[in-house]
């Protein structure tokens, strides 16, 4: 390098001149960038989403992923009076067994919410006491709801509408009267019914419970064995759809691991067709060669839509999807590891009067295998989380049933659950695939 | 003796290293054997019933686009600032991406004399970023701000970080210390040796993979469109919706997708190749 500029000689104006296109360089570049962000921000309207945003959103979001609500409604319509979880009836207290925080007194009741906080329904009339605000009293009437307020400013946390009353002093305590029903909720952090439904026979059994439970004789459900029926009730608890996520996260993997695996296998001996020391007929290089660059740039997204049409949704339409595209990609990259491998090796191993078959076996294959393993294994992994957008165009697996959890948007908590196992199962392969890659290439 | 011992050794080494690899064999065979017998019971649809119809889709929108004519073209052109938009996020991502990849990189390669005790941690950091997939973030950010193109940008930059930043720190662990050490024994701050002596040398591989990057970020891009976060994906997600009578409208996206895709991956090969020679440009 030193003696190579020296050759040159040294020419004072072209050094300079140099440098100066350097310096020009380094500043016009950050700038143009600068500028095309500007441009970007423009573009993409920034200013007016930034306005538009509801963060407010991400707090509910927040919250509700980490809490659960009870509800104590009231029915004015046909009278009652019923405690239940998220106010499904599936999972609603017997009135007799109600929670310590609900005093029941017929259809009346009593709701501590805690901290000074207290809800007192009397017939249609609610009396919610507030520390440091006073008592706020709504009445539902054939009309609406009338209500009094302590003197003073209303915070903004009451909305007093004639139709419908909703104060939320605190964002786990909230109160709701319209015409028909008064609703009292309280919030608790966790997730509720996770391992089983409120109506199943092992709902609140401890862990130690449940262990002695499966080891005992004493059949719950005569039909199975304790442990069958665990297993049974807790994948088919109906909130949390263990087993429909369960289902859905294998078959995202099987999407990744089929899709790459076909790819890898089929790409191999394609590659070999590209490479330009292994096929000397420039016209089936092309050909291949373009074959490769045609796969992968039909792209997955086109990929997925024509096998969702063709075969309609589950594992199999994505398996192919990614099979078609990394194809294109895992084969020109064995090509090009093809076209740069040892010469030497091959001659050597032609010299003892090895066949054709012999001399790849023996001569390329251990030269590529490196390559070969860890670019499967990388794509292996980068699949993983591809599978899932690939579902959420619908093929199905996770990324479908996310992208339907997230729709509804019911329960946050399901939303979360299934985020946190998406994450889990890519973390574990990428764990997986540099662990192999370690084992098998560097041998440690 | 010492040479039968050697050779009893050789044998049985090799034996079970083809133990081993029969094993291999075999578990992939039965991975994928069993693995696609399960998938085609799992799908909607049969593969062997799928066979025939797979080509009626591409068949009816090239039928489709070729009864539209020269007005095709048109289609195109009129779909052009859609694929302009997924373009902008896929650059924006990747320009953002890339530039906190460099400080994550700068901040956990001990070549460059990182502050020791926070390289794990930046570690950790970015393989939790790359972990996280696009899908997921994208679609939180659309819930809170509303369906645009900002949340895809988000989303892909905030994965490119992670990405770009392991690679970026792997350059990193191959440079020549002698300009660094040389400098600070001139006695130049952190940020100047990062500057004069590290940037020079790893430039060129981290535009390679900075323009790889982006290749996959149009391809991750035009997807996160398709799932609500606008640009062509969202296009074509409205034609297909529309079902039969828009398949020229699809034809004309498919094939400006797959024109621009092809530009920017030859594109990016021949840079690359330039950048680094072309053993390395991957």
């Amino acid at each position: 390098m030193a003696i190579d500029t020296l050759d040159h000689g040294f020419d004072r104006a072209e050094v300079f001149a140099r440098i100066r296109r350097r310096t020009i360089f380094t500043i016009a570049a950050p700038v143009m960038i600068l500028a095309y962000l500007v441009y970007t921000w423009f573009a993409f309207d920034i200013s007016g989403i930034l306005e538009r945003a509801q963060p407010e959103r991400a707090a509910i979001l927040a919250t509700d992923s980490v809490a659960y609500k009870v509800h104590v409604t009231k029915d004015i319509r046909r009278g009652g009076l019923e405690v239940a979880i998220e106010g499904e009836r599936t999972a609603t207290y017997d009135n007799a067994n109600a929670p310590d925080w609900v005093k029941i007194d017929g259809d009346n009741a009593v709701v501590d919410l805690g901290e000074g906080y207290i809800v007192d329904i009397a017939g249609k009339t609610m009396k919610f006491t507030v520390p440091g605000y006073g008592v706020i009293t709504a009445t539902a009437t054939k009309k609406g709801v009338e209500t009094q307020l302590p003197p003073g400013d209303v915070p903004d946390w009451i909305k007093d509408d004639p139709r419908k009353f909703d104060a939320r002093p605190t964002i786990d305590r909230r109160v709701q009267v319209t015409k028909t029903k008064i609703e009292v909720h309280n919030y608790f952090g966790g997730w509720e019914n996770f391992w089983f439904a409120f109506n199943s026979p092992l709902h609140g059994k401890s862990f130690g419970d449940l262990v002695s439970l499966a080891m005992s004789d004493q059949r719950i459900d005569p039909d199975r064995s304790n442990l069958s029926l665990i297993v049974h009730e807790f994948l088919s608890n109906p909130d949390w759809q263990h087993g429909e996520v369960f289902t859905a996260l294998f078959e995202t993997v099987m999407m990744a691991v089929l899709g790459t695996l076909t790819a890898a296998l089929v790409g191999l001996p394609l590659a070999f067709i590209a490479a330009r020391n292994f096929t000397p007929s420039f016209v089936l290089r092309f050909g291949v060669r373009r074959l490769f660059d045609f796969l992968r740039g039909i792209d997955m997204l086109i990929w997925s839509l024509i096998f969702i049409r063709a075969f309609g949704l589950g594992p199999l339409t994505g398996a192919l999807a990614i099979a078609f595209t990394d194809t294109g990609t895992l084969g020109k990259l064995f090509s090009e590891a093809l076209e740069n491998i040892d010469n030497k090796q091959v001659e050597g191993v032609r010299a003892t009067g090895a066949s054709q078959i012999q001399r790849y076996r023996y001569g390329v294959i251990p030269q590529i295998l490196p390559v070969f393993v860890s670019q499967v294994l990388y794509y292996l992994e980068s699949n993983t989380r591809s599978a899932t957008v690939i579902g959420a165009l619908g093929a199905g697996g996770i990324g479908l049933m996310l992208v339907e959890t997230m729709r509804t948007s019911r329960d946050w908590e399901n939303t979360s659950y299934i985020i946190i196992l998406t994450i889990l199962v890519v973390i574990v392969m990428d764990q997986m695939s540099s662990w192999l890659r370690r084992k098998l290439i560097e041998g440690k | 003796m010492a040479v039968a011992a050697l050779e009893q050794d050789i044998l049985s080494m090799r034996k079970r290293r083809q133990l081993y690899s029969l094993i291999g064999v075999l578990l992939v065979v039965a991975v994928l054997v069993s693995g696609y017998s399960k998938s085609n019971a799992m799908n909607s649809g049969s593969f062997v019933q799928g066979l025939s119809k797979f080509f009626d889709y591409p068949g009816e929108i090239v039928i489709e686009a070729w009864n539209a004519g020269p007005a095709f073209f048109g289609l195109v052109v009129h779909f052009m600032p859609f694929m302009l938009e997924t373009l902008n996020i896929a650059a924006v991502a990747t320009l953002i991406g890339g530039t906190f990849a460099v400080v994550l990189a700068m901040a956990s390669t001990r070549n460059v004399d990182s502050y020791a005790p926070l390289i794990p941690v930046v570690r950790r950091m970015m393989d939790i970023m790359r972990a996280f997939p696009e899908l997921i973030i994208a679609l939180f950010l659309i819930f809170v701000l509303g369906s645009s193109p900002v949340p895809a940008m988000i989303a892909v930059a905030f994965h490119t970080s992670g990405a770009l930043g392991k690679l970026f720190s792997e350059v990193n662990e191959n440079i020549d210390r002698k300009p660094i050490e040389g400098l600070s024994a001139c006695g130049a701050s952190w940020l100047q040796r990062i500057r004069y002596a590290v940037m020079p040398q790893v430039a060129p591989n981290y535009l390679s993979y900075f323009l790889l990057r982006f290749e996959i970020n149009v391809r991750a891009s035009a997807i996160l469109g398709f799932v609500g976060a606008g640009g062509i994906g969202a296009e074509l997600r409205r034609t297909i919706g529309w079902g039969q009578g828009a398949g020229d409208e699809t034809a004309a996206i498919f094939v400006l997708l797959f024109a621009t895709i092809m530009i920017i991956d030859q594109a990016s090969s021949y840079l690359r190749g330039k950048l680094v020679g072309s053993g390395r440009a991957h």
